[in-house]
């Protein structure tokens, strides 16, 4: 009896030191709560993980600088995560936890349309702000106003990213490839489109694969017997691309790569290794030729809580740091009521914090959703050279 | 030996795991990664197997009980997998590095490194099975529990030693193909659903019906891949399935059910 005692005592001492905050806390000082809601387990997971990651190493940075200041007051960030499994039951779940339980009114993420929109009429029954990570223009065109897009959608970059290759590299033709989910396929009909509208002939755009395959032999093999000049891996995640590029040079393509997607070096240089070099694909400031020293901060941080660098967490450092910035610009009001924070969007506007080169910041994507709903992430198009990438040139979405 | 095991495709994340990081990262050589990867997952299969299974089937007779504990172990081990190894993909360079050109089609050395690899263990399996004591042992136990124990079979024991060979060959299977696709801590899923789909085909309880399995549902993805595009490859695998075992429940070589 005795013995059971001093264990439950050490539970109960254990589960006190676990439930109190990490470092010195003042007890005057007020608390900011930012949600993260996304895939954190399964084959996608690293899409969720990357960006708890980036909210949790800006927030560690910010809150050991004494917080963040909104009307003259500083606020210690805390970042609340829960895994939505890439299931928009789920997603709906967790986002009626995080708005109603954790009152929190800004959430970053999901990562899919599926999750996305499931969570559109709990974000507006509820008030709150969510920064997706999906790209259906349905998200953030009106009626709807409480989603902000957090990164660069493919039909942004794709018609970019083509006119690239067809003036530089000689593009005539080029096939998609995509995984058989609705986020990709949607990508991959509006890259298909894109690539008609700049004069490509589109030889192929009917090949994909399942969620979970990794023996992609049998699909590429369609896709490369069309010898197409370029082959288009739409909404291809991390950890399919490599193996994709890796299957297509084994069975001989020698025609370029691109996907609108952002990827990360160490996967490519692991699984596909040379096969990779010429590689084109999406990243955010994550380069080290343009990051500035506060982006290096990050990095650091970035790798201190995740364990290494991901190129992904270039883009998706964005959402915290511009919703805490808005924040500022609209005042304390805008912590509980979002309608603040949408009338400082239009006004928004700072120096890029990531970048080593003077860019303008701020909220952007009128022209695709009829108001300014997508952070003005930069367009950086990567090229993988020597197990690295290098940004080949940065655009914009304007 | 009545366990349907889905936890078998997070033991083969977990072979492929441990040879990504002693052959991948520390430099070892490839053939001590395997056995090591075979060796570290056949003790994690012998633990499940001490602590959870052994338990489960002595007090239950009822076979979703196993079936359950199973699905929970493989949740267990995937939820362990991306905590321990981390939310990326992982892979090794090829162990033998070129492409061979045959006729018109592209084989690539690894490739076909493994399927001599595969066959030799797949013959050496069913020799064990077939002609030493231990396998006949696994075999009666196989096809009737009871009388195998009344003639002497150490049940316990030999159900260990399944379970132990078991999850060494997810293992060995775990970190040959790391060096083809790489290996997430989210890949177990998919996997134990593409084995749950071959052990349809093949029959439970048979090991040639597995292999059987193995090669009809690798043929009809591959062809189908490569004839059909989009996604009507796996719906049309799936309806053929649900239409087989409308006729044949048990699969090709399995034994009718009760």
């Amino acid at each position: 009896m005795r013995g059971l005692r001093t264990v439950l005592l050490v539970l109960l001492a254990g589960a006190v030191a676990l439930a109190a905050p990490n470092g010195p806390v003042n007890a005057e000082q007020k608390t900011l709560k930012i949600g993260v809601l996304g895939v954190m387990s399964g084959p996608a997971a690293s899409w969720g993980l990357v960006n708890r990651y980036c909210a949790e190493a800006s927030a560690q940075l910010i809150n050991e600088e004494g917080g963040w200041q909104i009307g003259g007051e500083k606020y210690r960030i805390e970042v609340v995560s829960i895994d939505d499994r890439n299931d928009p039951k789920v997603s709906v779940a967790g986002a009626e936890r995080l708005v109603y339980q954790e009152k929190i009114k800004y959430i970053i993420g999901p990562n899919v349309d599926t999750t996305a929109a499931a969570i559109v009429p709990v974000m507006e029954k509820a008030k709150a702000l969510n920064f997706p990570y999906a790209f259906s223009k349905a998200l953030y065109t009106p009626p709807r106003s409480n989603s902000i897009l957090g990164m660069i959608a493919s039909y942004q970059a794709g018609p970019v990213i083509y006119k690239y290759l067809k003036e530089q590299k000689g593009v005539r033709n080029v096939s998609f490839i995509a995984r058989n989910e609705s986020d990709p396929l949607n990508q991959r009909t509006e890259g298909v489109a894109a690539a008609k509208a700049l004069g490509l002939k589109v030889v192929s755009s009917e090949d994909t694969y399942e969620p979970g395959t990794t023996d992609f032999t049998p699909v590429m093999s369609r896709v490369v017997r069309q010898n197409a000049d370029l082959i288009v891996l739409s909404g291809v995640a991390p950890a399919d691309a490599p193996l994709l590029i890796r299957t297509a040079r084994e069975l001989g393509y020698k025609g370029l790569l691109s996907t609108e997607t952002a990827q990360d070096a160490k996967i490519l240089n692991e699984v596909a290794g040379k096969a990779a070099t010429g590689f084109i694909s999406v990243g955010g400031a994550s380069t080290p030729q343009i990051r500035s020293a506060y982006m290096d901060k990050f990095v650091q941080r970035y790798v201190k809580v995740a364990g290494e660098w991901n190129d992904e967490a270039g883009t998706k450092v964005y959402a915290l740091e511009m919703i805490l910035r808005t924040l500022s610009l609209a005042g304390p009001k805008a912590i509980s009521d979002v309608e603040e924070f949408k009338k400082a969007i239009p006004k928004f506007q700072i120096q890029n914090p990531f970048l080593k080169e003077a860019k303008m910041l701020k909220f952007v994507g009128a022209p695709y959703f009829s108001q300014p709903r997508q952070i003005g992430v930069p367009m950086v198009v990567n090229v993988f050279e020597d197990g690295k990438f290098k940004a080949l040139f940065i655009g914009s979405v304007e | 030996m009545g366990v349907l095991n889905f936890a078998h495709g997070e033991m083969y994340v977990l072979g492929g795991f441990v040879t990504y990081y002693l052959y991948g990262l520390f430099g070892l050589n490839y053939l001590l990664a395997l056995t090591t990867s075979a060796g570290t997952v056949a003790a994690v299969g012998l633990v499940f197997e001490r602590l959870f299974f052994r338990r489960v089937l002595r007090i239950t007779t009822r076979e979703e009980s196993t079936m359950l504990l199973a699905a929970g172990t493989a949740l267990l081990l995937d939820s362990l997998a991306l905590v321990v190894f981390g939310e990326k993909q992982r892979g090794v360079p090829p162990i033998v590095p070129g492409v061979y050109h045959v006729l018109s089609a592209f084989v690539p050395a690894g490739r076909v490194l493994i399927f001599v690899l595969a066959l030799a263990l797949i013959s050496a399996f069913l020799l064990f099975m077939q002609h030493t004591r231990p396998g006949r042992a696994l075999r009666a136990i196989a096809q009737d529990k009871e009388a195998a124990a009344l003639m002497g079979v150490n049940i316990d024991r030999y159900r260990a030693l399944g379970f132990g060979i078991g999850a060494a060959l997810a293992g060995v299977a775990g970190g040959l193909l790391v060096t083809l696709f790489a290996v997430n801590a989210g890949a177990g899923t998919p996997i134990s659903i593409k084995a749950f789909i071959m052990i349809m085909i093949g029959g439970a309880g048979v090991v040639s019906g597995a292999i059987l399995g193995g090669v009809v549902l690798g043929f009809a993805e591959a062809i189908g891949y490569f004839f059909i595009p989009g996604s009507v490859t796996y719906l049309l695998i799936l309806v053929g399935l649900i239409v087989f075992l409308v006729f044949r429940p048990q699969g090709i070589m399995g034994r009718p059910w009760g």
